[in-house]
């Protein structure tokens, strides 16, 4: 059968021209989910290959039978019990392997101690954008919005290098809080607020993707998540702070207007 | 029997009215039209089901069109004057309505009624050696509780024109569908679709409890349960399931209705401002209707497949002139699956912000199903061994069954390991492997089936050149499609965005999009040949006997086309459906209904 050969095809030009994942997880997380798809990839590919393989040849070696006629057979009850209790230790392990992962990704009491005491800031979807608030410098977040808590629209900021935590909610109806680059997905349901960690290891620009339908705008919800160094971060929030603070007739603005009065 | 009391007493003795050779009082009308005769309900759901699949799929290659060709004036219908002020392109709006009425036509209308409506109806009496269903009138109503749900469906398409129908996706969830300025198409569109989703309901559950009563109560003497084929199993356990899943699905419908329109909140929390509206009141829960909708809907996934399992395991072993395979152990296995159906609905929602120990536990009975099914899938490999094969387009067709199910079954681990999940959720990879599913083993099985009782249906044969012909473009066809989305979605493109290709990371994926179309083109007009063969031959194709394959099955005894009454006596079983070449007999098939007097004992006489 040309299954198998097929298969193997895939996965040597599959990567080579880009249909793979979108770089490299610049997270241990992300890698370890990237391995954990390999690793299923890689038992998945034997099972396909093998079931293909057998497939085609009971296909192969039924064509030729012409005389003597079909083998008369209920089955075989070892047959059945081999089939039953090995995909079953394999599913199994899989299942609990998995676990691991999943409880650092999801359960908060698993989540890095300076990511959870302090976020950085709250996402919040809405149709169609994502409007982040961040807490001033030097200050916490606080579930209700602060008069001094600085505002941007699909241009998130975190440091890099070290776990980072957002808070997730949606304004209108459902998204899904989407960052394929670092392999994570959460969706906003509205009326939670939802706690979504990662960390990027590497500076960078990566999309936001939503990811779960929120009306005709959905494909062009696009936000922007910039990992950068922490000075940056830093100085990013700073400049964010003086420009929400610019009231328009700052010093600059104020001899401005002055000249053009005396002319 | 007068027509009047057949009519009035649904639920009469099957006994009294057996094998009436032809009612010729019957009007056109009765006969053909509002008949309560189970092979012309069958043949009805059959033939509205293919129109329905073409339906779809012209909505699914106008899905293509745009992933391929982006913002590009639409072939055929750009010239429509509906389309003139879009500028013949699909809008973001109208292509959330292709999606959305895509897989709601696919599921309600093709899949769900053409296993349990056409095949259900044809094959359950003539297999158990019934003369018809126990409710022949209910059977009727189920039939023509599909037309006012086609309609709704219809209305809810067209009421918005080409921006304003439905477009929440067949999922539907809350908030978007619940507050109608949540976008164009949750207004009046979205209580339409919401209706005929309910109709589809009333018709499912009509069909599962007439199933249901028909397999308990009215199998022919001698027709144990372990005796019956495997169609008649997936038919049963699919109608069990539905039994008790689609009251869940019918109830939360009522509850999204009641929010859009009642006031009440059931799925809507307080404090949303959608769309610049004033914002809402009350205290509603959305993660509430996905618990609901994939209740149903999970066990809906089984709805769609099991029946397609059991035509299959029929099919391969009356082309493999074989026994099947550990009859028993398919048994349990698909009532393992339908168990263990009820207890995966959240690996729909790992990533929906659901308590994470319950992600966990999600997780392992979801991976415990896929256990059952491998068990199937090896047993029908253990059919197909040491047969004596004849490709003829039925086997084709569940050949492919078996083959493409292994790759559905296999990426289905993917989704199924949470971690892993939380990339590829919502991603291209979903997509490819529920149209492995749903297309590659349930359609092909469905394919399979109406070439195998067709002979039965119409009493002609439909040309097997043809239908291979039409399998191998399919077959090649639907591998171009969604293999490739395997790889689209490893590469991160998520589904249902109008314009991916917005996104820098996903440009490069444009070539591989129009290579797709082109292979949902083929697909698409393979399906004319079907078409074609089935209502050419429907006329004009060569007479066939009662039995042309030699198969063992019951239906095979009665005449082609079975009268009303089916059967010339009532038939009486002697052993299971699969006995082909047995060594009591010199030929390769021994019906159900064959006596043979045993042996004498060699030392007893």
């Amino acid at each position: 059968m040309f299954w198998p050969l097929l298969a193997i095809a895939v996965c040597v030009v599959a990567p080579a021209n880009g249909w793979w994942f979108p770089g490299i997880a610049p997270w241990e997380l992300g890698q370890q989910i990237d391995d954990l798809f390999n690793l299923l990839l890689i038992i998945s590919t034997v099972v396909f290959i093998g079931t293909q393989i057998a497939l085609g040849y009971v296909l192969w070696k039924g064509t030729s039978v012409k005389t003597g006629g079909a083998w008369f057979s209920h089955g075989s009850h070892n047959l059945e019990v081999i089939w039953t209790i090995l995909p079953a230790i394999i599913l199994l392990f899989i299942s609990l392997y998995q676990m691991d992962v999943l409880a650092r990704i999801r359960v908060m009491s698993q989540f890095p101690e300076q990511a959870r005491d302090a976020p950085v800031a709250e996402v919040s979807a809405r149709q169609f954008e994502w409007r982040i608030r961040y807490p001033a410098p030097g200050k916490k977040l606080m579930p209700q919005p602060q008069p001094t808590d600085l505002y941007t629209v699909n241009d998130l900021h975190v440091p890099v290098g070290k776990p980072v935590m957002i808070r997730l909610r949606s304004e209108d109806v459902q998204h899904s809080f989407g960052l394929p680059e670092l392999r994570l997905m959460q969706d906003a349901v509205p009326g939670l607020v939802i706690p979504v960690w990662f960390q990027s290891n590497t500076t960078g620009k990566y999309d936001i993707v939503c990811k779960e339908l929120c009306g005709w705008g959905h494909y062009k919800m696009q936000g922007e998540l910039t990992v950068e160094l922490e000075e940056e971060y830093d100085a990013y929030l700073q400049a964010l702070q003086a420009k929400m603070n610019d009231d328009g007739f700052s010093a600059e603005a104020n001899n401005a207007v002055a000249q053009s009065n005396e002319e | 029997m007068s027509i009047a009391t057949h009519d009035t007493a649904g639920a009469h003795s099957h006994d009294d009215d057996h094998a009436h050779g032809g009612h010729p009082e019957i009007g056109f009308v009765r006969k053909y039209v509002f008949s309560t005769d189970h092979k012309v309900i069958g043949i009805q759901f059959l033939i509205t089901t293919l129109l329905m699949l073409m339906v779809g799929g012209a909505l699914a290659l106008a899905v293509r069109w745009q992933l391929a060709f982006p913002w590009q004036w639409m072939p055929i219908a750009g010239d429509l004057e509906v389309f003139k002020q879009q500028g013949g392109i699909i809008s973001p709006e109208f292509y959330t309505m292709l999606f959305t009425m895509h897989a709601t036509v696919m599921i309600f209308l093709v899949i769900i009624p053409v296993l349990a409506g056409a095949f259900g109806n044809f094959l359950i009496p003539l297999q158990i050696g019934a003369d018809d269903m126990a409710f022949p009138t209910l059977n009727m109503l189920s039939y023509w509780f599909m037309w006012p749900a086609i309609a709704l469906f219809g209305i809810s398409f067209v009421i918005g024109g080409v921006t304003a129908g439905p477009a929440a996706g067949w999922t539907s969830y809350p908030v978007l569908s619940a507050i109608a300025s949540a976008a164009p198409g949750s207004g009046p569109s979205q209580t339409f679709w919401l209706l005929a989703v309910t109709c589809v309901g009333v018709s499912s559950m009509m069909g599962s409890v007439n199933y249901m009563t028909t397999i308990i109560n009215m199998r022919a003497p001698g027709m144990t349960l372990f005796r019956m084929p495997m169609t008649i199993w997936g038919m049963f356990i699919t109608a069990i399931l539905q039994a008790f899943a689609l009251p869940v699905l019918t109830a939360a419908g009522f509850m999204v209705l009641f929010d859009r329109i009642g006031g009440t909140c059931f799925f809507v929390p307080a404090g949303l401002v959608v769309n610049n509206a004033d914002p809402t009141i009350g205290g509603g829960q959305p993660l509430l209707w996905q618990h609901l909708f994939w209740f149903y809907s999970h066990p809906a996934v089984y709805i769609m497949l099991l029946p397609a399992m059991g035509m299959v395991s029929d099919i391969l072993c009356a082309f493999a002139r074989k026994p099947l395979f550990g009859y028993k152990p398919m048994v349990y296995s698909m009532s393992a699956i339908a168990g263990l159906g009820f207890i995966v609905w959240g690996h729909h929602m790992f990533t929906s912000g659901m308590n994470p120990a319950l992600g966990m536990t999600f997780m392992v009975s979801t991976m415990m199903i896929a256990l059952p099914s491998a068990v199937k899938t090896f047993n029908w490999i253990g059919t197909l061994w040491g047969g004596n094969l004849l490709f003829t387009t039925p086997m084709l067709n569940s050949v492919a069954f078996v083959s493409m199910f292994i790759v559905g079954g296999l990426s289905g681990i993917f989704m199924a390991a949470v971690p892993v999940d939380l990339y590829i959720h919502d991603s291209y990879f979903i997509v490819a492997h529920f149209h492995y599913v749903l297309f590659g083993a349930t359609l092909f099985g469905v394919f399979g089936a109406i070439h195998f009782w067709f002979p039965k249906m119409f009493g002609r044969m439909m040309n097997d050149n043809v239908g291979k012909l039409h399998f191998v473009l399919t077959f090649i066809g639907f591998n171009g499609t969604f293999f490739t989305m395997h790889l689209l979605g490893v590469a991160g493109m998520p589904r249902r965005l109008a314009d991916p290709f917005n996104y820098p990371y996903l440009e490069h994926l444009l070539p591989m999009n129009e290579f797709m179309t082109y292979s949902a083109m083929l697909m698409g007009f393979a399906q004319f040949l079907l078409l074609g063969n089935f209502f050419y031959s429907m006329f004009w194709g060569p007479k066939c006997g009662r039995n042309p394959w030699n198969a063992n099955g019951l239906e095979w005894d009665a005449p082609s086309p079975p009268p009303h009454g089916n059967f010339d006596s009532i038939p009486v079983v002697y052993r299971g459906p699969y006995e082909y070449s047995s060594p009591l007999t010199d030929k390769d098939y021994l019906p159900q209904t064959e006596y043979i007097p045993p042996r004498p004992q060699p030392g007893t006489t």
